[in-house]
């Protein structure tokens, strides 16, 4: 709010050190459209510049202090007042006084710890941004620049696969199959269903990926289903003795990596829902959790780059998720 | 350098199958016709029976085959029992047609043949599909409606297999 002829007023800008070359990522927000945003990963230094410039050039911008905070938060749609911070961290760039010019203040949040990915649900938000703030009197001015962030995990080491008979006494047994526990994002989902006895009329078979959205604790949890995706995988009756594969691929969906308890206010699960449906659309299905992870993309990187990274490791002095993706590259 | 890793998609090794379970009658069948509706008695006191024929291999049901006569509240008793029995959400009934059954009507009510065809259809929808239902196969009523001379309205409800 400014009067018009009176005081001064003046625009902040947030501008990245590395803006020309960091990745963008696409992340949903709160009404569905998809924006691009710039990609952070756990332990990387976020930098650059605030520029404050004076809407009136000649008269003085009077303040309280100018400054500029990182912010790691989730915001539960049912408690929007309540914003949970799990990470804070402010760098002051001006101490009170005046602005008789435009001016840029550089800032540095070193090795920020980025402990969770950033997520967009039904009822629940996790975001990070950057907020540079002017404090002023009567109102403050200031300005957003979201970021998101990856996590990223390499292959895990133990990774069983799933198999289980299940049925209805004397009417539908079979044995499922699916060949991991835990899928990447750009995964393929392999499997098979046996049948071992089928007294019901089975018109279709389908795989559905159901993710579930926990918010709340104690006696207020709330579940959000929605069903991801829904792929047939038999069209008519099988008999005893039958095998039928399945092959899903996930790239073709839009998921999250598995989140549990995210500092304990949330969780996102995913489950596989096989569903056999008979001549009169009565439903028998068979639900099974999944663990989803998001691998982080191999570039080729140059003989000197790979060479540097090399050394990096041998000195230390590499962040985790950067020798975690340099380990993946050598694979 | 690695090539970027490729999903193994082949398919998981299964159990051949064993040929006569490819090739043999399937274990699920199960048939029943409503036909051959009869009305007997005279004026007012007359009713319609069809006939409820049962093909099935379900080891559940005590005979492969079998033969009885129904009315229209023999159904509905059947409707009834399920659903106070059991948790199923039971198939709708073709309707209880009242109104034909007011008098100084212009045609036969519900002897008139068009509408005996169409309760026949709608009675033999809801036996078929209720008969296939593995929680209605395990209710006493269900087996007495199909398989007994007469459903006998004394009977002690119950449970065909034993729960665990």
């Amino acid at each position: 709010m400014s009067f018009f002829g009176f005081g001064q007023s003046a625009d902040l800008d947030i501008v990245l050190s590395d803006g020309e070359t960091r990745k963008k990522a696409e992340h949903k927000t709160e009404d569905g459209k998809k924006d691009r945003y710039f990609l952070f990963f756990d332990g990387e230094t976020v930098s650059g510049k605030v520029n404050v410039t004076l809407k009136n050039p000649g008269k003085r911008l009077e303040h309280y202090g100018i400054k500029i905070e990182f912010v790691g938060q989730i915001e539960l749609y049912y408690d929007r007042g309540n914003h949970h911070e799990f990470v804070s961290l402010v760098k002051d760039l001006a101490r009170p006084g005046e602005l008789s010019n435009s001016q840029s203040f550089d800032f540095e949040f070193a090795h920020v710890e980025k402990p969770y990915e950033s997520y967009t649900g039904q009822n629940v938000k996790l975001r990070y941004f950057l907020r540079a703030t002017i404090s002023r009197r009567l109102n403050d001015i200031t300005k957003e620049m979201e970021i998101v962030v990856h996590t990223l995990c390499t292959y895990p080491e133990l990774n069983s696969s799933i198999k289980m008979e299940v049925g209805i006494e004397d009417c539908l047994h079979i044995e499922f199959e699916y060949n991991k526990s835990k899928y990447h994002m750009k995964d393929v989902i392999v499997g098979k269903i046996y049948f071992l006895l089928v007294r019901i009329k089975i018109k279709h078979m389908e795989i559905d990926i159901i993710k579930r959205e926990t918010t709340g604790t104690g006696p207020s949890v709330y579940h959000e289903n929605d069903t991801i995706a829904k792929y047939e995988i038999m069209d008519g009756a099988p008999v005893r003795g039958e095998s039928i594969p399945i092959r899903l691929f996930l790239a073709g969906y839009e998921l999250t990596p598995t989140m549990r308890d995210v500092n304990k206010k949330f969780s996102v699960r995913y489950y596989l829902n096989l569903v056999l449906i008979d001549e009169e659309e009565r439903r028998y299905f068979k639900q099974q959790e999944i663990t989803l992870w998001r691998k982080g993309d191999i570039v080729r990187k140059s003989m000197s780059q790979q060479a540097a990274i090399a050394s990096q490791r041998f000195e230390g002095s590499s962040t985790p998720s950067a020798s975690a993706q340099a380990k993946d590259d050598s694979n | 350098m690695s090539e970027p890793t490729v999903a193994d998609t082949r398919r998981l090794n299964s159990k051949p199958q064993d040929l006569t379970d490819a090739y043999g009658p399937p274990s699920n069948f199960l048939e029943i016709d409503v036909y051959d509706p009869q009305t007997i008695g005279v004026g007012r006191n007359r009713f319609t029976t069809y006939e409820v024929r049962m093909r099935t291999n379900l080891p559940i049901f005590k005979l492969k085959e079998s033969c009885v006569r129904r009315r229209y509240s023999d159904f509905e008793w059947l409707k009834n029992e399920l659903e106070r029995d059991s948790k199923i959400v039971v198939p709708p009934l073709p309707g209880k047609a009242l109104k034909r059954q007011l008098p100084f009507r212009g045609d036969e009510g519900i002897f008139e043949e068009s509408f005996i065809e169409e309760r026949r259809v709608g009675l033999e929808q809801f036996i078929n599909r209720i008969a296939g239902h593995p929680l209605a196969q395990n209710e006493r009523c269900l087996h007495m409606f199909l398989q007994e001379e007469s459903t006998d309205r004394n009977y002690i409800p119950g449970k065909m297999l034993q729960q665990d």
